[in-house]
């Protein structure tokens, strides 16, 4: 009985996330196109001038970036839904049912980075419809791998920020300014090793290490460290960003 | 065992910092009533509420609502209450359906029972054809009666309504009012709910609670404590009061006699054929009445007699500390 209960209440936040998602036309529409803008724009202008100091066509390089920023967005969703509920009084219809906080965490973090996911694959998919050639089978099955651990690590930064702010209209505002240097550090549009000063900041940017892992298991070049370093990096943020995440989550008030 | 009680508390107190929002209130609801919390905004009526519903930790004292202790049976309280909040809390991204079945997803309802129920409520505040339709496309009036579909959704034992016609137009109210009744009576459901509106306790509830400055000036059913202020009200403006009310106190036919501001109020019985008298009176001692009135007395006349205000008075009083924060401190403190 109380199993099936929480497990329900899991389900439940979890799928409003879905159908909230899937109703949103425009959340779906935008991420993408503004990714492929990155992808193909942005991609194309600057593939002559890089592609010789590369070794591998630019648009290829980007692609790991890209798939990261896809689904780092959806971390700012995540927090916009939460300060929205808090606003609009739904919170309180959660908080007064008889089910556990660890429940209402763990079905909203799946729902977030399902929803993250999502987008993340679409943006996969299409890089490798244009021909993004892939390491190997290996290197496929770790990409999908670091993109559940940036998803998750991305939902919980979105649950951390959240908690803390009250105000939902200058929430996004707040989220890409710390995104977006995030993004230029992470190596995610070009490669931080050639400037030593960059190089040591985006050591301490968890980003890098969701690009680079990225990078090196789907595209197999390019890469700083060896995936499976960044593969234990990552998972040691994730579960730190989750655990964060999770506690200011239950102890904010309504 | 049957519990007949549904809601007790024993000096339930909340202390905001400085600020005591609910003072010492011990009371109780009994089982299938409607009982109504009356008193101006900022009377202490939500923080009590909230106390109740579990979302609030009382600063001192405690509470049972259907026989579980607020603070140490959350999870048993959270179980048999409904909560219709002020402000609306529907997700307005999904359907009223949706929010029902969700909502009785999250009390364990099974497969079987949510659909049975989901119909049962909607069907109670006719909401049937509007069911797909997503709740942002609700007008307020909607909004509210699918809450109130909600909160019964899994047969509480008593459902909170905090101020549940705010801000709607006449009609609704009204039909809202029919909702609240049918539902009690229908599923015998215990009702307990704030107001600021006179009518709206008037109308709606058995018993009521006085409640101003976050403390209880009175619990007792509205017939009587209507008896209290008398039969009839007389109403009389005067050039001497003073000297009215002096002779006036020796008649034996008055039950209760107030003197406000700028107006008298008589407790009488047989109020109209009292006002020839009345005016007698006035003439022998030459005092001039300016107007007359009698009337069947109304919780306004309940308030005023209990709080020395009108609630309307009470309010723009309240809305004045709220802006003159160091009265507000003296006034709290006292």
């Amino acid at each position: 009985m109380f199993k099936t209960m929480e497990l329900q209440a899991i389900y439940v936040m979890w799928l409003r996330e879905i159908k909230r998602f899937i109703r949103s036309k425009s959340r779906i529409i935008v991420t993408v196109v503004q990714s492929l803008f990155f992808l193909f724009i942005l991609g194309s202008g600057l593939r002559t001038i890089t592609t010789g100091n590369l070794g591998v066509d630019y648009l290829y390089f980007l692609a790991p970036g890209i798939i990261a920023m896809a689904i780092m967005a959806s971390s700012m969703f995540t927090g916009v839904s939460i300060l929205w509920d808090k606003q609009f009084g739904f919170l309180q219809e959660v908080l007064v049912a008889p089910i556990s906080r660890i429940s209402i965490i763990i079905g909203r973090t799946l729902g977030g980075a399902t929803t993250a996911l999502i987008q993340g694959f679409i943006i996969l998919f299409l890089s490798i419809a244009i021909g993004l050639p892939i390491s190997s089978s290996i290197g496929l099955l770790l990409t999908f791998i670091f993109m559940v651990l940036t998803a998750f690590t991305a939902v919980g930064f979105g649950l951390i920020l959240a908690s803390k702010m009250r105000d939902f209209q200058g929430f996004p505002l707040v989220m890409n300014l710390v995104i977006m240097p995030l993004l230029f550090l992470s190596s995610a549009f070009f490669p931080v090793t050639s400037n030593s000063i960059m190089k040591n900041i985006a050591f301490f940017n968890p980003l890098f290490y969701m690009v680079d892992g990225l990078r090196g298991s789907l595209i197999g070049s390019n890469n700083v460290f060896h995936p499976l370093i960044d593969l234990a990096v990552v998972s040691i943020i994730c579960i730190v960003t989750m655990f964060i995440g999770s506690y200011f989550f239950s102890k904010s008030e309504v | 065992m049957q519990i007949l009680d549904i809601i007790k508390t024993y000096n339930l107190t909340k202390k905001f910092k400085d600020i005591t929002a609910v003072d010492n209130i011990s009371f109780s609801v009994k089982k299938g009533e409607i009982f109504g919390f009356l008193g101006p905004n900022g009377a202490g009526k939500t923080t009590t509420i909230k106390m109740l519903i579990t979302l609030l930790n009382p600063t001192n004292g405690s509470a049972e609502v259907a026989g579980f202790d607020i603070i140490k049976k959350r999870d048993e309280v959270r179980q048999n209450i409904g909560v219709v909040f002020q402000e609306p809390a529907l997700d307005t991204e999904l359907t009223g359906k949706e929010n029902l079945d969700f909502h009785a997803r999250m009390y364990a309802l099974n497969r079987e029972k949510r659909k049975t129920r989901i119909n049962d409520v909607l069907k109670l505040v006719d909401l049937e054809d509007k069911q797909d339709v997503f709740v942002k496309n609700y007008s307020g009036g909607m909004k509210r009666r699918l809450e109130i579909a909600r909160g019964l959704m899994h047969y509480p034992t008593v459902l909170f309504l905090d101020e549940p016609t705010l801000g709607l137009d006449a009609q609704t109210r009204r039909a809202i009012w029919e909702y609240i009744k049918k539902m009690n009576k229908e599923e015998g459901t215990t009702i307990f709910l704030t107001t600021h509106y006179m009518d709206e306790a008037d109308y709606l509830c058995d018993r009521i609670g006085i409640i101003d400055h976050g403390k209880i000036l009175v619990i007792d059913s509205i017939e009587k404590l209507k008896n209290t202020v008398g039969n009839d009200v007389i109403t009389l403006t005067c050039s001497d009061s003073d000297k009215l009310v002096k002779k006036l106190k020796e008649q034996t036919w008055i039950n209760k006699i107030k003197q406000y501001d700028s107006f008298l109020t008589l407790g009488v019985e047989k109020g109209d054929e009292k006002i020839p008298i009345i005016i007698e009176i006035a003439q022998s001692l030459d005092i001039k009445i300016k107007s007359i009135s009698v009337r069947k007395p109304t919780l306004d006349d309940v308030f005023l007699s209990f709080t020395g205000r009108t609630i309307r008075d009470q309010e723009t009083q309240n809305n004045k500390e709220q802006a003159l924060p160091p009265r507000m401190k003296f006034r709290r403190q006292r």
